[in-house]
């Protein structure tokens, strides 16, 4: 098979990667921001809720957690697409991870920045969403660069319910053409390119959320 | 004479084990600018906290401008306040803290305006206008834009009093304002808060180690020793002729008289 033929059929499995990127992400995110800010406020029974979607999914293989929602569920008369699987395993998979970024950061906000606000009369709300929550968002960019890059390698796992994304093609052209090395080369070029995408805009949203939030001030 | 605008009453203060206050009595009358004293773990911030609600209380009553500041009236009775309550209260107070605190994300302006325009409905205009006047006083009127990371220690302490003045409380709280400073940027927050009295009358309750500012600026001085006023009066009586041997002793360790 010539090499570009190979580079295009990969193409159409980075595609459906970065589809599954693209909602998986979002959700992640949503898992992480709503139960992280459970997890710190809300009533007990909420945060117990919380804590339970946390250690689940953080505590099991997310191979299974994906053979569970796609193979299980339709047991219990529950019954979802693969790619619907795909996004929701992921997204809750990783989501349970960035529940914890979520925590850390606003916990990591110092203490003296309640205490002004308090002192200066804001809501608890405005409190978190003005105050504290610009200053986390900061601190959570890194970690949440790492687990974005961790997403985009765990979509090679869809390739097992008979998705085909870039994993499921090469596997797939490896066992036709045997040519792997230049298979698994351009899959591995692929994953890496997706991955510095992913750094490069993890990046600059970070210069932008740190204006005034230079490193090293411990007060200010 | 009028009804004191800070009174507590019979207030008990405990962390875990440890009683900071047992039974503690202390009256701020209007518009009297009052100095703390005394070593530290002696229950002065905790005192200046306690006002502000950052803290709460274990028992007794204190009143900020004739209201109960930690409690309300309820069905004839006066049970633990709730937010709203504070929120109400809060509004006679304003501090200043050791470590500034200031918002690092905004502007030194922001900083100032966003709490008049969030909390009290100011427009951005009458705020703005308003955080200019208050950066002229403090001397930091080419710092508008300036992030709180960018100014020395001084500058921030100085933006951190116009930060509270900006709600326009009617008392201000100085919790060792000048205490994270190095000894040469001391003078010109001092100097902010001298010619503050000097233009307005205030309701001023203040911590500090700075004895030469204590003893210029307070109609009162008072001796805190734990958890107790061991001392009180007019500052030149305090500082010339202290009658308490506590008193005495800190004051020599202090200032070597």
């Amino acid at each position: 098979m010539e090499f570009g033929e190979i580079v295009s059929v990969l193409l159409q499995g980075a595609v459906v990667t970065i589809q599954i990127v693209a909602m998986a992400l979002p959700l992640a995110v949503l898992m992480a921001f709503s139960f992280g800010l459970i997890r710190l406020y809300a009533p007990a029974p909420f945060k117990q809720i919380a804590i339970v979607y946390i250690e689940f999914f953080r505590g099991t293989s997310a191979l299974i957690q994906l053979y569970w929602i796609y193979f299980v569920l339709p047991f219990f008369g529950i019954t979802i697409d693969a790619m619907t699987a795909a996004v929701v395993a992921l997204g809750l998979n990783i989501g349970s991870y960035g529940t914890e970024v979520v925590r850390g950061a606003i916990q990591s906000v110092p203490k003296g920045q309640y205490e002004a606000s308090i002192a200066l009369n804001f809501t608890s709300s405005q409190r978190l969403w003005r105050i504290i929550m610009p200053q986390a968002l900061v601190n959570m960019i890194p970690p949440f660069g790492n687990l974005a890059i961790e997403l985009v390698k765990a979509t090679s796992l869809v390739s097992l319910i008979t998705i085909g994304d870039l994993t499921f093609k090469a596997k797939m052209l490896a066992d036709t053409t045997l040519q792997v090395g230049e298979i698994f080369g351009v899959v591995l070029l692929f994953y890496f390119v997706m991955a510095q995408f992913l750094v490069f805009f993890i990046r600059r949203l970070e210069t932008h959320l740190s204006k005034g939030l230079g490193r090293g001030g411990l007060h200010s | 004479m009028s009804a004191p605008i800070i009174e507590f009453k019979n207030v008990k203060k405990c962390f875990g084990e440890t009683v900071i206050f047992s039974d503690f009595n202390f009256k701020v009358e209007e518009n009297e600018i009052v100095s703390i004293i005394g070593p530290s773990g002696s229950g002065k911030s905790t005192l200046l906290r306690i006002l502000m609600t950052l803290e709460g209380i274990d028992g007794g009553y204190i009143n900020v401008a004739g209201e109960s500041l930690w409690h309300m009236p309820w069905q004839g009775q006066y049970v633990p306040a709730n937010s709203k309550h504070l929120h109400k209260m809060r509004n006679h107070l304003g501090m200043v803290f050791q470590h500034f605190n200031l918002f690092p994300h905004m502007t030194v302006k922001r900083n100032i305006t966003e709490a008049p325009m969030r909390v009290k409905g100011v427009s951005r205009a009458e705020a703005e206008e308003f955080a200019d006047k208050l950066l002229q006083l403090v001397g930091l009127a080419d710092k508008a834009d300036s992030y709180p990371n960018d100014l020395s220690g001084g500058q921030k302490q100085r933006v951190g009093i116009a930060r509270a003045l900006a709600m326009k409380p009617s008392i201000l709280l100085l919790d060792e304002i000048t205490s994270a400073l190095d000894p040469e940027l001391v003078d010109e927050v001092l100097d902010v808060i001298r010619n503050l009295v000097k233009e307005e009358s205030f309701t001023m309750l203040l911590v500090t180690h700075e004895m030469y500012f204590a003893r210029e600026i307070s109609d009162r001085v008072c001796f805190f020793d734990k958890g107790a006023i061991v001392e009180e009066g007019e500052p030149e009586a305090i500082f010339t002729q202290p009658k308490e041997e506590r008193t005495k002793a800190f004051l020599n360790a202090y200032i070597g008289q």
